[in-house]
């Protein structure tokens, strides 16, 4: 179970495939992988962005990325969990996150995966603060509830 | 006693510094201590606290030697 932020870009594939060569307890054991990406958008509630700082709460952040991590643990046989988190300045098309959850069965990364991220997104402290492309900066509020149509 | 106090986000920028050293003399609870801090700023609705790095409601206490946070909801993934 592994938690890192980092303040420069990263290629998301890179880090997964670096992460599982080096986990030799994996090897063998898990039959799926359940990853999850996010990433920038150059836009956000209709106006271009050119890009945004990520602000955390240094030593809450990874308290709580630890504690999320640990009842994914809890709640399904997982063999391993990863969360990698931006921090800093991140431009439009950086990975934001990524999430990942090796088991030997299919339902339970793809649930947790699922979990870590929600749980994330709703407890992790970090905010996004946007500099739009007309050069006007602002907080986003509040997250989405991850669709483009919310009801 | 004290405590320290720290804002996040917009809520840095709302009250205008990143921090503040409160000395009190009894325990207080969240609320308490932000409206003795800043008895001109309505409590936000939407306001999160933490002690020690762990989510509280406004209604715990704080004691001598916390670390004390406010921040607006989170907005990261």
């Amino acid at each position: 179970m592994t938690v890192m932020l980092l303040e420069t870009a990263f290629n998301p594939w890179q880090a997964l495939d670096a992460y599982q060569q080096q986990s030799a307890a994996l090897k063998g054991k898990y039959g799926a992988i359940s990853v999850f990406v996010g990433v920038m958008r150059d836009f956000n509630q209709g106006d271009p962005i050119a890009s945004m700082y990520l602000e955390h709460y240094p030593g809450m952040t990874e308290k709580q990325l630890q504690q999320i991590a640990e009842q994914a643990g809890q709640q399904w046989p997982l063999l391993d969990q990863l969360i990698i988190h931006r921090i800093g300045e991140v431009l439009p098309d950086d990975t934001l996150v990524l999430t990942a959850a090796w088991a030997a069965h299919r339902g339970d990364a793809f649930d947790a995966c699922r979990f870590i991220m929600e749980t994330l997104k709703s407890s992790a402290p970090f905010w996004k603060k946007e500099t739009l492309v007309s050069g006007q900066t602002r907080w986003v509020e509040k997250n989405s509830n991850g669709y483009l149509s919310q009801p | 006693m004290s405590i320290k106090v720290r804002y996040f986000a917009n809520l840095k920028e709302t009250v205008g510094r990143s921090e503040d050293e409160l000395q009190i003399e009894t325990p207080l609870s969240v609320r308490t201590i932000w409206q003795h801090l800043h008895p001109e700023v309505m409590l936000p609705e939407t306001l999160l606290a933490a002690v020690n790095m762990e989510y509280v409601n406004l209604d715990a206490t704080v004691s001598d030697g916390d670390e004390l946070a406010f921040f607006p909801p989170v907005t990261g993934g």
